[in-house]
């Protein structure tokens, strides 16, 4: 139990919504959202009232796409990256749901689904929404440079995803969430806030080897094995790391960072990151494919970076941690 | 592995940008902002500017041209490039205070503007007047 904990009432994902930024809209993965808005600002008038709207959005498109009102819903579980978490605070206050804001940084989509996921399971909720999201606009101002700042990104450096993903737990729909592995945090020492996949490797490590040391499923039963945001630095880190202990996951891998975006064309440097990230590519393209049957079970794991500039200054090192769902189609 | 191992790991693994190319830009851009920034010269004086006028002025238009096209969103694309070339001519100091006041206008006038469009330049500014201030006592006692 204290390393996986095996839903016996598991929820299934009866509807699902993501919605996405215009650089979002030209990566690979673009028409594969369900929603966007081209100039990242969804007609407001502040990157912080943007990233409330997105989030406004994708749970209204959840709703609708399963045909549900407010009073369907017993609890939203909501997170984001911004401080006193105003993405959701904001963003979701006129809907007539019981709410509970959690924040997990990137990992928080995955951490929603999980505890979504217990509530439903231990038979407290009958049905609830988890939705996260990120906003680059918001989080560059926040965490890094002003937007208009004349910098230069390192190789390392990730591209914080303009996006949003709802997911409506219940008892229909197709897939379902059998397994839940809560990680722990982990601080290996690491302060380059321009590196933050080799921050977050160490901690899903340490959440996939609890994982397969504990479970009747080897690396083989799965079809995807999909991070978060480790991007391009901290996926070759976690390949090799956990190659060198035995388990080899490199042919089922993939990371949500890599996935959303062209990196050589968009110029993303690693990749994409944010609680966004995983979101709206689980809810754009992984929950597709695993409807589609193209998928059967996949590991969804996300990895977020503990971080704050302010303890960063002070000379403090990144915190992370990594939440493990098991979804199967 | 240990944390002062794992950071090694990282550090060794991880690539760096490329100084060839960071040094080749910085130099071309950087240069050709001062290319222009003696054109001017010759052209203020030309006008009638005095040597120390004509110097004032060629470093109020490069600000003006570099706060310009931060407001028009040019100048990181431009800066992403260059790097150091338009970061240590005074038009990186015009887009670390531009930047920050086109970023802090939705929080106002006094807590956004006000209070933010130094979070980058302030502690050039702090130091600089500082040791401007140290000189100066030099100067004057020994001058």
């Amino acid at each position: 139990m204290r390393d996986i904990i095996k839903l016996e009432n598991a929820p299934r994902i009866s509807s699902y919504y993501s919605v996405v930024g215009s650089h979002e809209r030209n990566g690979p993965l673009g028409d594969r959202f369900d929603e966007f808005s081209l100039d990242d600002k969804f007609e407001k008038d502040s990157w912080e009232k943007s990233e409330s709207e997105m989030q406004r959005l994708a749970v209204v498109g959840a709703l609708k796409k399963g045909d549900l009102k407010d009073t369907d819903i017993d609890l939203l579980l909501a997170g984001d990256l911004l401080n006193q978490c105003v993405g959701s605070n904001y963003g979701l206050v006129d809907f007539d749901i019981p709410y509970v804001g959690l924040y997990g940084a990137c990992s928080t989509c995955a951490l929603g689904l999980a505890l979504g996921a217990l509530l439903y399971n231990s038979g407290s909720c009958k049905r609830l929404v988890s939705v996260t999201s990120s906003h680059f606009c918001a989080s560059e101002r926040q965490f890094r440079f002003p937007l208009e700042y004349g910098g230069q990104r390192t190789p390392t450096s990730q591209w914080t995803v303009t996006g949003s993903g709802a997911f409506v737990l219940g008892n229909e729909g197709k897939v379902s969430i059998k397994e839940i592995v809560f990680g722990k945090s982990v601080d290996m020492g690491i302060n380059d806030i321009n590196n933050m996949g080799a921050a977050m490797a160490p901690a899903c490590i340490d959440t996939i080897k609890r994982y397969f040391s504990n479970s009747d499923y080897s690396v083989e039963d799965f079809d995807l094995i999909a991070t978060g945001d480790l991007g391009y630095e901290g996926s070759k880190i976690l390949r090799d790391l956990l190659l060198s202990e035995g388990i080899d996951i490199r042919k089922s891998h993939d990371d949500c960072g890599l996935m959303i975006y062209d990196r050589k064309r968009q110029d993303k440097h690693a990749g994409g990151s944010g609680c966004g990230c995983s979101a709206s590519v689980l809810a754009g393209d992984i929950m597709k494919r695993l409807e589609a049957g193209e998928l059967k079970r996949v590991l969804f794991i996300g990895t977020g970076a503990l971080m704050s500039p302010l303890t960063l200054y002070q000379g403090g090192s990144i915190p992370a941690v990594a939440h493990l769902v098991h979804l199967e189609g | 592995m240990n944390k002062e191992e794992y950071k090694e790991y990282v550090k060794r693994r991880a690539k760096r940008s490329s100084s060839f190319k960071n040094c080749v830009f910085a130099f071309l851009i950087g240069g050709f902002i001062c290319v222009i920034g003696q054109a001017l010269m010759e052209l203020y004086t030309r006008l009638g500017a005095t040597t120390q006028n004509a110097s004032t002025l060629v470093s109020i238009s490069l600000i003006s041209v570099a706060a310009l096209l931060t407001g028009l969103g040019l100048f990181d694309k431009i800066a992403k490039l260059a790097g150091a070339g338009t970061l240590v001519p005074i038009t990186g100091f015009s887009n670390a205070v531009v930047s920050p006041a086109i970023d802090t206008r939705s929080e106002g006038y006094i807590f956004g503007v006000g209070a933010k469009i130094f979070t980058i330049a302030g502690p050039v500014i702090l130091y600089g007047i500082f040791t401007g201030v140290i000189y100066g006592i030099i100067y004057y006692l020994f001058g």
